[in-house]
């Protein structure tokens, strides 16, 4: 555990140290098939019910490549500007965990399929920020382990482990950037911001399930520190276990100000793995390896070489999405917004179900109105994500429509809303078995508005001298009398009218 | 003739009649295996149940008039014990593997029971495919019919032993270094390894992943084409598995049958004579040569001088594949497991049971492999030895450039005693000089006996080796020669095997 004395101020550590950062983020592909069996890919299930002879390493099975993965592969490649392969290989990283079913891992090594490109990623300010991309290549997950007895799920103590196969064989793509020079003050902000684009960007690709609460996006922190200004590679630290984007920042931080303490007091950073902890917003070191590891790298046998035709790859290019940041750009531009409001969107994971809002009828306004205020509540007393609501953009537009035709009050629309999310039907079904028509009837409102205005003569005759603020009082009256079904513009319509 | 002595194509012919039944045929090996098996250890499992029902289903579709499964249906076969089959154990020769049954069937197993074939059991085998002699194997060394105190070859000994004792008329073996060839050799019989990628490779259990191949093994020419056609093809399990249709080997040997070899150009590896060579096994290869000459074929010496780094480089590449291919025994999910006492953690179960359950000799390669894919010394063993296969398949393209065959003798010497050359490795290897070079060019080669050696009275092969996709060639000049010695030597050589009967 590191105390507070061992950390530097985040101000004095940028003001005396560069950071040197390193991203490599490992993505499991949502493909139906693993990467080379026929068993399925999907998260959870019941322990080792994914698996076969070749994902159970069982002797001799042999593995073939799954067609989509390479696909993947190649998109993920096109979308950061990468170049791809003409011909590349697997190979065997070897060594021994009980959670590799052959003892090694299949996965590229010197011959990636896709290499040397960028992503830009958006800052908070909107400033816009070129992470270099080293290469993305293709490998498989690992099974899980479990260790029963001992502290914290960890091996060391654990009374017996036990191996779940199921993640065994699914398709991962790692994506490692070049160093990220500089940052400076903003580097915890950087990878963050570049994990949430890279999210972004597969998500767009739609060949990940980009989960980090599951694992389905996965990232490591490589951070080093360089004195000011004198350009000295740093000794670097890879920091794993960084489950969220938030963490990503905090981790990032963590090691600069851990660092930076003890390199101020002459100290040396021990090049190693380090495991952040999310309760504490530390970072702790793994376990020390005595002798370095060798993997003993070499061109996997039993497969043979990929060569992506140019053709293919052509056809590729030509099936990807508008990408998030260009996508952005355009609707801010379409919808009229300003860098705050595109940001609000953006955070709250909201542009898409806008657009799909738009797409069925309603304003850019309205849409974005409902998503990010109303909506995003809900989203938060339920502790969903915004795009796990569930209510679809078409039933949101549905909502909008009858408020604009005067059929529902902002207020009766709210109810609406949550009868659809409470799984009560579509809005118009909600509307009917909850009774939530206006009150759109004038001889019924003429009535209560008389009543009104008989029982509060003073007000009444404030009206009649011309105080037409105090109208107010009478509607609110009214209001309460229809409970709240009826049109408040068209009551105080009313009250004026039979005022003068 | 009785039935054991008989060829697969004469029994297949008899049952497909119903001159006689499958379960006749299957019980008179399985009675054979009774008998002589205790003084061969030729088998590590006999299925006796399986065998049987698999006849019977043959003698079924005989007598019901329904079309038979394949040429060779009703036919028994031994398997080695490398190829995983359902509903039996897969050792590999090793202790690590005793008692596992695999859940799935290799292609080449499926392949022979949709086929009809008999699979009678397992052979025996040197651990994990490492060896030339059979005497690796955990399970005591297989014994060679012609001698009992002599080596039967190896890897797979179980195989050519149990066809020299006629205990099957068919057997499969796998071929990474010689595995199939040298055992043909110094038992008399015919084994050949197709081209790499010819067979598949799903369910052989791997030594050496891009030198490893199974094929036939017979006692005769033509009974190795009629069980290549049954197993060779391309499999979409195995991504190394080649596209493309089986060349016409059962043709081809029927072709050569009628003994004429004109206009076909044989070339002699000049590399494999000499030093080292038993004068009794070149005298039988020149006499083959003389044969082959007189059957109307064209020979030419032919140099291919990489040749000479082929068994240095096969010593790096094959044990560097095999230190990861074998890393899966690890006793996590199956298999032996030493140490599992509560008192040690899983790696040091992992580090206990790979100690306990391999021999020496895997062992050894394990380790010769491991050191040469380490950092620092990748470029010059693992990446020189890489280079060296570039140039040993430049000299086969050379030389296939010139002549439709190329001919060498199969094993420098004839079968060596029992425990002569296990304390020595380098002397074990050489048993492999000339069947290597294929296996690192993946092009097709085989052995066929060429009689008995003048010095010691022991079987000699001749190797002949064809260009990738081209084994039909060597079918076709093997059967030719076949037939001229048969009739130079009065009769088939295998009947000279001496009687087994009551030991
Ligand atoms: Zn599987």
């Amino acid at each position: 555990m590191t105390s507070v004395a061992d950390l530097m101020d985040y101000d004095e550590v940028v003001e005396r140290f560069d950071p040197m950062l390193g991203l490599e983020v490992h993505v499991e592909l949502h493909t139906k098939t693993k990467m080379f069996c026929g068993c399925a890919n999907e998260f959870g299930g019941e322990p080792n019910t994914h698996v076969c002879p070749v994902c159970l390493a069982a002797p001799g099975a042999l593995p073939v490549v799954n067609g989509i993965a390479v696909e993947s592969a190649i998109k993920i490649g096109l979308a950061l500007n990468c170049e791809i392969a003409e011909w590349c290989r697997f190979a065997r990283k070897n060594y021994f965990y009980p959670d590799m079913p052959k003892n090694f891992q299949t996965s590229q090594y010197d011959e990636p399929i896709a290499f040397n490109g960028y992503l830009d990623v958006t800052l908070d300010d909107g400033e816009v920020f070129r992470v270099e991309i080293e290469r993305a290549h293709m490998e498989e997950d690992t099974g899980k382990s479990l260790h029963v007895g001992g502290t914290a799920g960890r091996i060391h103590g654990a009374e017996h482990s036990l191996l779940d196969y199921n993640r065994a064989g699914v398709p991962l793509i790692e994506i490692v950037t070049k160093m990220i020079p500089g940052t400076a003050e903003r580097a915890p902000e950087v990878a963050r911001a570049y994990v949430s684009a890279l999210r972004d960007l597969l998500k767009a690709l739609d060949v990940s399930d980009v989960r980090m609460d599951q694992g389905s996006l996965r990232c490591d922190a490589n951070v080093s520190l360089s004195p000011k200004e004198t350009g000295v590679l740093g000794t670097r630290t890879e920091t794993k276990n960084v489950n969220s984007l938030r963490s990503v920042e905090r981790a990032v931080r963590f090691e600069m100000t851990r660092q930076a303490a003890i390199l101020a007091e002459g100290g040396e950073i021990v090049q190693e793995t380090r495991h952040f902890e999310e309760a504490s917003g530390t970072t702790r070191a793994g376990r020390r390896k005595e002798t370095a590891e060798d993997y003993r790298y070499f061109p996997e046998p039993d497969l043979v070489p990929i060569a992506p035709s140019r053709e293919w790859v052509e056809e590729l290019r030509l099936t990807l999405p508008e990408m998030p940041a260009q996508r952005r750009k355009r609707v801010q531009a379409e919808w009229k917004l300003t860098d705050a409001e595109l940001r609000d969107l953006v955070n709250a994971d909201a542009v898409d179900l806008v657009a799909a809002t738009v797409e069925a009828g309603a304003t850019s306004v309205e849409a974005r109105s409902w998503w990010v205020s109303y909506l995003m509540q809900q989203a938060n007393t339920r502790g969903v994500e915004l795009g796990a609501l569930p209510i679809t953009p078409a039933q949101v537009a549905k909502v909008v429509a009858l408020v604009n035709e005067g059929a529902l009050t902002n207020k009766l629309a709210r109810e609406v809303v949550i009868g659809v999310l409470d799984g009560e039907g579509e809005p118009e079904q909600v509307v009917e078995a909850r009774g939530l028509k206006v009150v759109s009837d004038d001889s019924a409102l003429e009535k209560a508005v008389d009543e009104a205005l008989a029982a509060q003569p003073d007000v009444a005759d404030k009206i009649r001298d011309g105080k037409v603020a105090a109208a107010g009082a009478i509607v609110g009256a009214v209001m309460k009398a229809t409970k709240g079904q009826a049109d408040a513009k068209r009551v105080r319509e009313l009250v004026i009218s039979r005022c003068s | 003739m009785s039935l054991i002595r008989s060829t697969a194509a004469e029994l297949a012919a008899k049952i497909h009649g119903g001159e006689v039944s499958a379960v006749e045929v299957a019980q008179a090996h399985l009675d054979r295996i009774s008998s002589v098996d205790k003084g061969i250890n030729a088998f590590l499992h006999v299925d006796t149940e399986g065998a049987l029902a698999a006849a019977k289903q043959v003698d079924d579709d005989v007598a019901a008039g329904r079309p038979v499964a394949s040429p060779l249906a009703g036919v028994p076969l031994a398997l080695k014990d490398v190829l995983v089959a359902e509903g039996m154990p897969t050792t590999c020769g090793s202790k690590i593997l005793e008692g596992w049954h695999s859940p799935y069937d290799a292609t080449v197993t499926r392949r022979l029971r949709e086929a009809g074939v008999v699979i009678l059991g397992k052979t025996n085998m040197d651990e994990f495919a490492m060896g030339s002699s059979t005497e690796n194997s955990a399970y005591g060394p297989t014994h060679n019919p012609w001698d009992l105190d002599r080596i039967p070859g190896g890897s797979g000994g179980g195989s050519s032993a149990a066809l020299a004792a006629f205990e099957a008329p068919l057997a499969i073996g796998t071929d990474t270094g010689g595995s199939i060839r040298q055992p043909g050799a110094v038992t008399g019989t015919v084994g050949v390894k197709p081209t790499y990628g010819s067979v598949s490779r799903y369910g052989l259990v791997a030594f050496s992943s891009s030198l490893d191949q199974a094929g036939p093994c017979a006692r005769t020419v033509l009974d190795a084409a009629l069980l290549h056609e049954v197993i060779a093809g391309y499999d979409d399990r195995d991504s190394t598995s080649i596209n493309a249709p089986v060349p016409p080997v059962v043709a081809a040997a029927r072709e050569g049958a009628s003994g004429d070899l004109s206009g076909v150009r044989v070339g002699v590896v000049t590399q494999f004579s000499g030093e080292g060579y038993q004068p009794g096994v070149l005298a039988s290869f020149e006499a083959a040569v003389e044969q082959l000459r007189q059957l109307g074929a064209e020979v030419v010496q032919v140099s291919c001088p990489s040749f000479d780094y082929a068994l240095p480089a096969y010593y790096l590449i094959a044990p560097s594949e095999a230190s990861s291919n074998l890393a899966r025994f690890d006793a996590m999910r199956y298999g032996l497991r030493v140490g599992d006492d509560g008192s040690h953690g899983a790696e040091e179960v992992m580090s206990l049971t790979r100690e306990a359950g391999f021999g020496a000799e895997v062992k050894r390669r394990i380790m010769i492999g491991t050191y040469a894919l380490s950092s620092g010394y990748y470029d010059a063993y693992y990446g020189s030895a890489q280079k060296v296969r570039t140039l040993i398949s430049r000299d086969f393209d050379a030389a296939f450039a010139t002549v439709d065959v190329l001919v060498s003798p199969t094993t420098p010497t004839t079968a060596f005693k029992i425990g002569e050359r296990s304390g020595d490795p380098m002397a074990m290897y050489k048993a492999d000089l000339c069947t290597i070079p294929s296996n690192l060019a993946g092009n097709a080669a085989m052995n066929v006996p060429s009689g008995l050696s003048a010095d010691d009275g022991l079987p000699v092969g001749l190797q002949i080796m064809a260009p990738p996709l081209q084994d039909h060639r060597m079918y076709r000049v093997a059967a030719a020669y076949e037939v001229a010695r048969d009739a130079a030597q009065g009769g088939p050589l295998i009947q000279r095997v001496p009687q087994l009967e009551g030991i």
